[in-house]
């Protein structure tokens, strides 16, 4: 981590963002019930501003009268904390053993090379950031690269030029067109079985699915594909990657929210009512594709 | 009191002390490293290891965390407990072979050679400055940072910590520390790291101003009797 941070500060000015204290008190009180939280404050902190700004951790610090030392020792500690600022694509690639000895090796070499950077740097344009993890859990489909939160399987080094590009034109776009099963759904709120669909504003080519959500303080509506496979959304705040989000219903404005966790992030899965019998259930997490048909 | 057999002893030790205590009060050494009265025991050299129970469920344990049971057999210079000291104190002596605290324990248990790559490391990672720093001096100006292969001591952000106020006891429990060269009695504290480096001054003629901080240095020593 530290070798990783030495290379990345070698960049022309990195752009520190300017924390504002507000918010960081405000992820402090929602964390206040209880010790032990600390991890839990610095996950929202890096979900705002995508890494930990050293001003955000000297707040945290001051605020809660901890000693900064303790702070910083569990940021740097923990891989999934960056104290430098990540690109805008965030490629993990896996060399765990299994993904090694199926040629991750390579892979990493490729992105590499494609990117002119190195593992754990981010490039001069801000656009990729490259790291290493070591094992992903899903062992049998090595080499696994995930980028942006979406996970590749079997990956060879002719893929991964292709995956650059997708990755910046965004694989929400890509998934539409490319996913081998999508089909429409209708749906409906699960409490007053109103329909959802919105004819007015469609998403790939079909009336979308309308909600209202709400995530730091912010409310507005959230239209999703219709599109069972598609992630394709459009909203009127822009959710920052990883935020959890409460779903409610246009009209009857209740939670859409059920017992089910997503089993890829733990984040709550929202409920909605299939036309013609079933539930599906999506993840709120912003940028997680997990989702669930259930047709009865 | 706690009934304890240690090395063949029936001995009582009070509620609460560790094993290293327990051996200590009975006049038994263990070596130690990262302990030192007066902060909390961590167990990171494991030099201290001590071998109890008996039989196939023997295992070693390190004393100084370990405390001190009702009816526990306990012995702490088995060859089991000597074998593991010494490649303990092999690998420190490779990660950290010009410390003079380490060089010192080593030749007190006989090793006279060292099988791995020397790393010249600075730091054993054995934490006594971080206690040192927080529950001595109150200050918490030091910590571990990173972790694993990448884990080191220091201030946060690397920058001078506000909250150090230059004590220097995070220096003086360090058993790993080069500044013992430099400390107020040297004579009784040379670590022998100059000879292990090629020091500048055996080049002399090009560093005719050179001031050295190293008195006295293994290596003026050795060009003077030469
Ligand atoms: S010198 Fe600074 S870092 Fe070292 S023990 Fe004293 S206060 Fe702590
Ligand atoms: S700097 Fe010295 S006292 Fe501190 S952890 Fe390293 S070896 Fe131990
Ligand atoms: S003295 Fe017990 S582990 Fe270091």
């Amino acid at each position: 981590m530290t070798r990783a941070a030495a290379a990345s500060t070698s960049l022309d000015a990195p752009p520190q963002v300017d924390v504002d204290r507000q918010q960081i008190l405000r992820i402090l009180t929602k964390h206040r019930q209880g010790r032990g939280t600390l991890v839990a404050v610095l996950q929202d902190i890096q979900a705002r501003y995508g890494y930990l700004p050293e001003q955000a951790l000297r707040a945290v610090a001051d605020e809660t009268g901890r000693p900064l030392v303790d702070v910083y020792g569990l940021a740097t500690f923990y891989r999934c904390f960056t104290l430098q600022p990540r690109g805008k694509h965030l490629i993990s690639a896996c060399l765990g053993t299994a993904c090694h000895v199926r040629g991750a090796p390579r892979i990493v070499k490729e992105f590499q090379h494609q990117l002119g950077i190195q593992a754990g740097e981010t490039t001069a344009d801000r656009q990729f950031t490259l790291e290493t993890v070591n094992c992903l859990g899903a062992c049998a489909l090595g080499p696994v690269v995930v980028i942006d939160g979406h996970y590749f399987s079997k990956v060879r080094k002719s893929r991964v030029r292709q995956l650059l590009e997708e990755a910046l034109t965004g694989f929400d776009k890509a998934d539409a067109a490319q996913a081998e099963r999508t089909f429409p759904i209708d749906v409906s709120c699960p409490r007053c079985n109103h329909s959802l669909m919105d004819e007015d504003f469609p998403i790939d080519g079909r009336p979308s699915i309308r909600c209202t959500v709400s995530f730091d303080r912010l409310h507005g509506w959230l239209r999703l594909s219709s599109l069972y496979g598609s992630s394709s959304i459009s909203a009127e705040h822009e959710i920052p990657p990883q935020t959890v989000v409460s779903f409610f219903c246009p009209h009857c404005h209740a939670q859409l929210v059920g017992r089910s966790v997503c089993a890829a992030c733990e984040a709550p899965m929202v409920p909605m009512l299939v036309r013609g019998g079933g539930t599906v259930q999506v993840c709120s997490r912003r940028g997680c594709p997990s989702r669930d048909l259930e047709v009865s | 009191m706690i009934r304890l057999r240690i090395n063949g002893l029936d001995a009582c030790v009070e509620e609460g002390s560790t094993l290293l205590e327990a051996a200590r009060f009975l006049g038994l050494p263990i070596p130690t490293l990262c302990h030192m009265d007066g902060l909390s025991p961590y167990g990171a050299c494991r030099l201290c290891l001590v071998e109890i129970g008996t039989g196939a469920q023997a295992r070693l344990v390190s004393s100084c965390t370990y405390p001190a049971e009702e009816g526990l057999t306990v012995r702490t210079a088995s060859s089991r407990v000597l074998r593991a000291r010494r490649m303990i104190l092999e690998l420190l002596l490779a990660s950290c072979p010009q410390s003079k605290t380490i060089q010192d324990l080593a030749s007190a248990h006989g090793i006279r050679q060292q099988r791995f790559r020397q790393e010249h490391e600075d730091c054993i990672l054995c934490g006594r400055c971080v206690r040192m720093c927080q529950e001595q001096m109150m200050a918490k100006a030091i910590g571990f940072r990173g972790r694993g292969g990448d884990r080191s001591i220091g201030t946060p952000f690397d920058v001078t910590s506000e909250v150090c106020r230059q004590c220097g006891g995070c220096l003086y429990v360090c058993p790993a520390c080069q500044l013992r060269c430099t400390s107020a009695q040297p004579e009784e504290a040379i670590c022998g790291g100059c000879a292990n480096l090629t020091p500048p001054c055996i080049e002399k003629d090009r560093f005719d101003d050179l001031m050295c901080s190293l008195t006295p240095c293994v290596a003026c020593e050795i060009a003077r009797e030469s």
